[in-house]
């Protein structure tokens, strides 16, 4: 296995379920963001947290515009926190950040203060 | 009794030896001579013999059994078998009584007790002239074996070259049986030299003289046509058609030009050679059939510049495919990554083989020959080819990868490494990774498909004001002109595939970006303003 792979784990706080990624989400990473998705259960809300992303590619990116397909049927809604800069421009850019409401912080994403602006 | 001598034979295996009276032979007896007849191991009359009780008359033997045929063919009548500890030894083979009576109940049971005696003294003289046997066999292969080493060691070079500036150091052990390992150097004009590394298919004898012959015929070509492509393609045509069958010779071969620091290669079908410095390891990719296997056959020649303080690793598959006692292989990406650990010439010569000695243990039977070849540069304390200043332009690295997911993060590694003396802020270099990390992913996915022995090629250079990376595949003419701008609405709703970012996301980092076709190969120019008003958009 590669030493970067993508390692996500879930915890809950509240009706906010907590997906923290480690590594690299590129397209190896599918099978685990979509594990830790279904490990998110019924939380309506799914904060992924980037604080120890270190690479996201542009199949990283797809993977993440398949969660929020799936978050649109489930109806439920997609927080992130602790992107790099250069990652929320990407976000911004893409468009993604339309989407998905961006945080500084953990703290901000439980509360769901947005900090897109 | 009085009977016309036969053939008494043993059986050991599929061995069968003929024994006969020694001394002078009588007219009478050479009258009594009978042809001999051998029997084949899956005869059934060997079972049947295995199972007789005494001497067997073949006439009234009833059985589909070609000894049996050729035996009467030879005039035999009476067979007695020579059964010792339940084992058929050999057999007593008779022919018609001289009085051409038939042979009485009292000449059979002196027969019978003639075999009880006889079956284990052929035993025992077989079990002596075994190991004698044996003895012989093993000082023909020990004979032969010493010949191929011979031939091998008269073909290694005596001393190594000495280039000012540059340390080569050569590490050679055959396997047991040797395996047709060879490398050489050879000087070349305008003091540049030939570096060879070869591998011929098979072992022993035979091998060792495919080597010499190559090696012969690279070192009378390699000095009028010096470019190696053409070397490798004229060895191969001289090659080929002498070429034993099922044989052939794997070779790379590399001319140094050390007042330049460059390197340019062809390679017929041989390992890879690595170049390690800092913590990386590059492959060098040309390709090529290996040599004696079909005529006319063309070689890619490619270039390289080997940096100050970077080293150089020819290497033959005696390494890298060595076996471990549970069937384990050493591996390529193991070797690299000694390679890319930072040890030169001696040192990693020494390297390779420690970690050889850890992976296989200390019982291991050597499969193959091993051939390590290393050519160091000295440092000037950095690691970075030279700056090579033309009309206006400074080439900062120049690399190729095979095509191979997960490489596009190794590019933008020594991407990033090569631009570090422009001194670009932290966004700029974040923008730099992600646009040639796009670009190689797409030349690997789209214009390579995923191909490895298609690499993919990587320049980066300072060009008037400009940082300019160019990423080059065999994508074609597709100039990628047509292509779909993503839509995450779209992608959300279904109506777009997720993925197609790409693209989009190059021409976000830079500030211009272009592709270019020859038919063949595609080129994608990433370009950054270095002055003005910001990179990328």
């Amino acid at each position: 296995m590669d030493a970067n792979a993508l390692v996500a784990s879930v915890r809950h706080s509240g009706e906010v379920a907590i997906v923290d990624l480690a590594g690299q989400l590129d397209g190896s990473a599918e099978r685990t963001l979509n594990a830790a998705w279904e490990a998110a259960g019924d939380a309506p809300i799914v904060a992924l947290n980037f604080t120890k992303a270190t690479y996201i590619n542009s199949t990283g990116i797809a993977l993440i515009v398949g969660l929020l397909g799936k978050a649109r049927v489930e109806n439920k809604k997609v927080r992130a926190f602790g992107l790099m800069d250069h990652y929320k421009e990407i976000f911004s850019i893409t468009r993604l950040s339309d989407f998905i409401e961006v945080h500084g912080d953990e703290a901000g994403a439980i509360g769901g203060l947005a900090a897109n602006a | 009794m009085s009977a016309r001598a036969g053939a008494l034979r043993r059986f050991i295996g599929r061995r069968r030896t003929q024994v006969r009276s020694e001394g002078a032979v009588t007219p009478l007896q050479r009258e009594m001579e009978v042809a001999p007849v051998d029997i084949a191991p899956n005869d059934p009359i060997l079972a049947y013999f295995q199972t007789a009780s005494g001497a067997v008359e073949l006439e009234s033997l009833h059985l589909e059994s070609p000894a049996r045929d050729a035996l009467l063919e030879a005039g035999v009548r009476i067979v007695v078998p020579l059964i010792t500890q339940g084992e058929l030894v050999g057999l007593l083979n008779l022919g018609p009584r001289l009085s051409e009576q038939e042979y009485s109940a009292d000449d059979r049971k002196l027969l019978d007790a003639l075999a009880g005696q006889a079956a284990p003294a052929v035993r025992v003289a077989q079990l002596v002239r075994q190991p004698e046997s044996q003895a012989r066999e093993r000082e023909r292969v020990e004979q032969e074996l010493r010949v191929a080493q011979l031939i091998q060691q008269q073909f290694l070079p005596r001393e190594l070259p000495d280039l000012h500036g540059w340390h080569v150091a050569a590490y050679y052990r055959p396997a047991r049986e040797v395996g047709g390992d060879f490398y050489d150097f050879i000087e070349l004009p305008g003091g540049r030299i030939g570096i060879v590394v070869g591998d011929v298919t098979d072992k022993g004898v035979p091998a060792a003289l495919v080597m010499a012959t190559t090696h012969s015929l690279l070192r009378a070509e390699a000095p009028r046509l010096v470019e190696p492509s053409k070397v490798l393609e004229r060895v191969n045509d001289l090659l080929v058609n002498d070429m034993p069958p099922k044989m052939f010779v794997t070779c790379l071969y590399v001319v140094l030009d050390p007042a330049a620091g460059t390197l340019r290669f062809a390679n017929a079908g041989h390992n890879l050679p690595y170049v390690g410095a800092e913590g990386e390891t590059l492959e060098l990719m040309a390709r090529g059939m290996p040599l004696g296997l079909l005529p006319d056959m063309t070689y890619e020649e490619k270039a390289a510049t080997l940096a100050p303080g970077t080293s150089l690793l020819l290497h033959s598959d005696g390494l890298a495919e060595a076996h471990n006692p549970e069937g384990d292989m050493f591996g390529f990406p193991r070797l690299m990554g000694i390679v890319g650990s930072g040890g030169a010439g001696e040192a990693l010569i020494d390297n390779c083989l420690k970690s050889l000695d850890s992976f296989v243990g200390a019982s291991w039977d050597q499969e193959d020959d091993i051939t390590l070849v290393t050519v160091q540069r000295y440092g000037s304390g950095v690691n970075r080819p030279p700056a090579a200043e033309t009309d206006g332009s400074r080439v900062l690295t120049q690399f190729e990868l095979p095509s191979e997911p997960g490489n596009e993060r190794r590019a933008f590694a020594l991407v990033t490494e090569s631009v570090q003396e422009l001194g670009l802020p932290d966004d700029q270099l974040e923008k730099l990774k992600t646009a040639v990390a796009e670009a190689t992913m797409n030349a690997i996915e789209h214009g390579n498909h995923n191909d490895p022995r298609i690499p993919v090629g990587i320049t980066a250079s300072v060009e008037n004001q400009d940082l300019v990376v160019r990423i080059t595949d065999e994508g074609g003419s597709d100039i990628l002109s047509h292509r779909e701008s993503p839509d995450l609405e779209a992608k959300l709703e279904g109506r777009q595939n997720p993925r197609g970012w790409g693209l989009f996301l190059i021409e976000s980092m830079v500030d211009e970006m272009d592709v270019t076709s020859d038919g063949t190969t595609r080129t994608v120019e990433l370009i950054f303003h270095l002055k003005g008003d910001g990179h990328g958009r």
